[in-house]
């Protein structure tokens, strides 16, 4: 028998049915999502100042050039079209959206090489890979450098006199100085896990500003994308509404999240953090509408897809209440996208006719006597 | 969004597609009729089953009507002049074939006087028995005008021996595009009630449910004014959205039930028929008029007159594109049938077969050919898949050669509707994989029925040598046996002489 390559059927035209198209692509898909997240990116600008947009284009460069640079290596003959694809450019998006917004140029830089050669390229580019390459990287740096990967800024919008001018911001996303006491500070989780640690019982940690209504405004410590709840969510929306992805996913994530989160504290309030702090804090929001929902290491069927993302957080509260990282959902997707496979192969759709399993339906004989 | 799409998407069996449908204006344009062409070309194979053989010579004279070609074995269908005229040639001419394979059809030269042969018109056809209409529908080469072409009169015959109680009339016309069966259904609208009417008589089925997808108001309409005073005839007006109408969909949305896999409609009590094969049997039931021409739609943004045209069989598209004022620039790909499951063709000097529901001139935006980017997993493919099937999956076995994997995902449940293709934002050529990998299992069967042949054939000769062999061996110990026997009589029979003389002698 002949191998045929069907990817491109000769003179590029395929012949059989059908003749006309829907009129998606994958670059439209890749912008559309880029557009979901233009709100909370831009706010994340705007909370974060000149540092976060350096940390973010130059997150995305990266991932470009290291992209194009897979591709000449591996001899591709596909090089234009794959950057236009906009592939390379989600990956480094997201991954800046939950990196510490004042990072250095080199956690841009190192970040994209984990996300694009070794979360991508190494395992056949595109639709090939098992694991969400931004949280490859995400969680490898938070691996490789945890102290660089935890130095969350206090929020100084660009209005606030006190924030780093252009220049300035070019400085600090350049330089890779120490940041300043006064500036730094800790994001909610982490903040909450080490009060807890020192014995503080959770009502008076989470006084002043990690009360629950900043979470949804955004205005706190965090990464640069993760802040703010509420933009997520319209992000999110904006893709359910024009069908990109379904609304199983993050649903089922935030259920997943949630549920556990709100019997634990109802258990025991001082120990346990209540289910509306973990689902607007960290990157459980982002993660519900833009990680979970990532197409090429999520499961193909809806079950599949429900049990995923389910999974997905409660992993996470777990990680996030009795693991090391206060930050735990890219270990929890990781883990999951390991499963995929492995869920793919036992959730498959019924097919017409048939039965779950696969044998072909009794004929109706009884019902018709 | 209205309710039902609604809850349809929360619970997940939002199957198929909704492509824009394309139908208008052509479909609201007054019905024209195509002039007779100075030739026709009436393929031999324009129905499922064995091709028709030729009756007639080079250089009869024909009217419209007569028979040219006759049916053959269990499934086949007769073929009649398409207008009147002088058979001019019986050979092999371009089919409507993607790869412009030729096929044997009979050409007619025509006289334009289009005259009929004696038509047999019934005086009160519902008196007619069910074999009666099913002969009648038999000898007038009826087939499925949906684009399946199975002979209409085998399905009726069936209908009846297998107990059915529903018959199902697809006027759902589901493919973009395509509107002749919604032209139909406005424009003769008592013909096709008749047609239903003597279907139910043949298929004995107590009740007949016409399903017309609700983008069509104009056809339920008039179908629902027609059927008024026919209770056992129902208008149902179905979602529109493809492919709707395909036989297993249909009949779901119909009555509810499921066809089993490898199982047939009558199965389930259920036959399909289309809305053009209704009128087309009241024709031949009702006038006593073979199937010699049919509506069809010419659409496409390339077309110049967009609309439904009456056409003789065997038309070439060519004379139809001209009539119809050429092209509007130079079309991208030319389809017969819908753009979701018709037949791409090389060129236009291809004739009308009883099959063609249109033609399309489609542009190149509409065409939309794009090279395929890698599959990124968004499991488009698996939601719009009516049959519940895993396009990627197999596509990604097939890539890989591994043929018996994709047909444990179910390839041979597919059938080949190309909503899977249609909405992969890769452009991936699915369905190509799948037809591919069809034909490459259908060959290997083919060559494992060839090799299991020549096996038994070299195991008979085998064993034809050993009888042989065997027999020789016998035969030679048979005359060893003989020939021995014979020594041992021949020497006992001396012995004997020998004792007599002795005892002779003796006695002497
Ligand atoms: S796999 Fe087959 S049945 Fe399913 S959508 Fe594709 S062509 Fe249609
Ligand atoms: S629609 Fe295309 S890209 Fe999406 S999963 Fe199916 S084959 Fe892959």
């Amino acid at each position: 028998m002949t191998q045929v390559d069907l990817q491109m059927p000769s003179g590029g035209q395929a012949v059989a049915s059908p003749h006309a198209h829907g009129g998606n692509s994958v670059r439209r898909t890749m912008l559309q999502v880029q557009v979901a997240l233009v709100p909370a990116t831009l706010f994340g600008f705007w909370l974060y100042g000149w540092p976060a947009f350096f940390l973010w284009a130059g997150t995305i460069l990266s991932c470009i050039a290291w992209e194009a640079l897979s591709l000449r290596l591996a001899g591709s003959a596909r090089v234009r079209p794959t950057l236009l694809d906009g592939s390379a450019v989600l990956t480094g998006w997201l991954l800046a959206m939950t990196l510490p917004p004042w990072a250095p140029w080199w956690v841009a830089l190192v970040g994209g090489f984990i996300a694009i050669v070794i979360g991508k390229q190494v395992f056949g580019g595109i639709g090939q890979n098992v694991f969400n390459p931004a949280m490859v990287a995400r969680v490898a740096l938070l691996v490789s450098f945890p102290v660089s990967l935890t130095q969350w800024v206090t929020p100084m919008p660009l209005s606030a006199v006190a924030g780093p001018d252009f220049v300035d911001g070019l400085r600090i996303f350049l330089s890779d100085l120490p940041m300043p006491d006064a500036i730094s500070s800790a994001s909610l989780l982490g903040h909450v896990k080490t009060e807890l640690s020192r014995g503080v019982d959770m009502a008076a940690a989470l006084g002043g500003a990690h009360a629950p209504a900043s979470s949804w405004l955004g205005v706190r410590p965090g990464s640069l994308g993760e802040s703010s709840a509420g933009l997520i969510l319209v992000g999110g929306l904006f893709m359910i509404g024009t069908g990109l992805i379904g609304w199983h996913l993050p649903l089922a994530m935030l259920a997943g999240l949630a549920i556990p989160a709100a019997i634990a504290s109802s258990v025991d309030p001082t120990r346990y953090l209540g289910a509306a702090q973990h689902l607007l804090s960290g990157a459980a929001m982002l993660g519900a509408f833009f990680i979970v929902t990532d197409y090429v290491t999520s499961p193909n069927t809806r079950s599949g897809q429900l049990l995923f993302a389910f999974c997905v957080g409660l992993l996470t509260w777990v990680i996030r209440t009795y693991g090391g990282y206060p930050e735990g959902m890219a270990f929890a997707v990781l883990l999951m996208n390991a499963m995929t496979p492995v869920i793919d192969r036992f959730f498959k759709p019924r097919i017409l006719g048939r039965d779950r399993r696969g044998k072909a339906l009794d004929l109706p004989d009884s019902e018709r006597g | 969004m209205d309710i039902g799409k609604f809850l349809r998407k929360l619970s997940g069996k939002d199957w198929g597609v909704h492509p824009d449908d394309h139908k208008r204006p052509a479909a609201d344009a007054r019905v024209r009729a195509l002039p007779i062409p100075p030739r026709v070309h009436l393929m031999l194979s324009q129905h499922v089953g064995a091709p028709s053989r030729p009756v007639v010579l080079i250089g009869q004279k024909v009217l419209k009507g007569e028979l040219i070609a006759a049916a053959q074995g269990n499934i086949s269908a007769p073929l009649h002049a398409s207008t009147s005229g002088v058979v001019s040639a019986i050979g092999e001419i371009a089919a409507p074939h993607p790869s412009g394979l030729s096929g044997m059809a009979i050409t007619i030269d025509t006289d334009g006087e289009d005259k009929w042969i004696d038509c047999d018109p019934v005086a009160d056809p519902f008196a007619l028995s069910a074999e009666e209409i099913a002969r009648r529908v038999a000898d007038a080469g009826v087939v499925g005008l949906g684009g399946a072409t199975f002979p209409s009169s085998v399905k009726l015959n069936l209908g009846r021996r297998s107990s059915i109680d529903t018959l199902i009339i697809n006027g759902s016309e589901c493919e973009p595009y395509l509107s002749c069966d919604e032209r139909l259904m406005r424009d003769r609208t008592d013909d096709i009630v008749a047609g239903i009417r003597l279907m139910l008589i043949s298929t004995g089925a107590k009740q007949a449910r016409v399903g017309i997808e609700d983008n069509k108001p104009a056809a339920i309409a008039a179908m629902r004014a027609a059927t008024s005073g026919h209770a056992e005839i129902e208008v149902v007006s179905v979602p529109a959205r493809y492919p709707m109408g395909s036989d297993r969909q249909l009949i779901i949305e119909l009555t509810g039930r499921e066809v089993p896999a490898d199982a047939r409609a009558a199965d389930v009590g259920v036959i399909v028929h289309n809305v053009g094969t209704a009128y087309a049997i009241q024709q031949a039931v009702c006038l006593g008029r073979p199937l010699v021409s049919r509506l069809m739609t010419l659409n496409g943004a390339a077309a110049a007159a967009p609309g439904n045209y009456e056409v003789v069989l065997g038309t070439l598209i060519s004379e139809l594109v001209a009539f119809t004022g050429g092209t509007r620039g130079e079309p991208a790909k030319l389809v017969m049938g819908g753009p979701m499951m018709g037949m791409r063709l090389p060129h236009m000097q291809i004739p009308v077969v009883k099959g063609t529901s249109g033609v399309l001139l489609l542009d190149g935006y509409e065409a939309a050919d794009s090279e395929p980017d890698p599959c990124i997993r968004c499991g488009s493919c698996v939601k719009a898949c009516p049959m519940g099937l895993l396009p990627l999956e197999m596509a990604a076995r097939i890539r890989n050669d591994a043929l018996t994997d994709a047909v444990d995902l179910g390839l041979k449940d597919c059938i080949a509707c190309g909503c899977c293709a249609w909405v992969c934002p890769s452009r991936i050529p699915l369905v190509q994989y799948f037809v591919h990998a069809k034909g490459e299992l259908s060959s290997q069967d083919r060559a494992k029925l060839r090799n299991d042949a020549t096996r038994k054939l070299a195991q008979q000769r085998q064993e034809r040598l050993e009888r042989e062999a065997r027999e020789k061996l016998e035969a030679a110990a048979r005359r060893k046996a003989e020939r021995a026997a014979q020594a041992a009589a021949a020497a006992e029979a001396k012995a004997q002489t020998k004792t007599a003389s002795v005892t002779e002698g003796e006695s002497a």
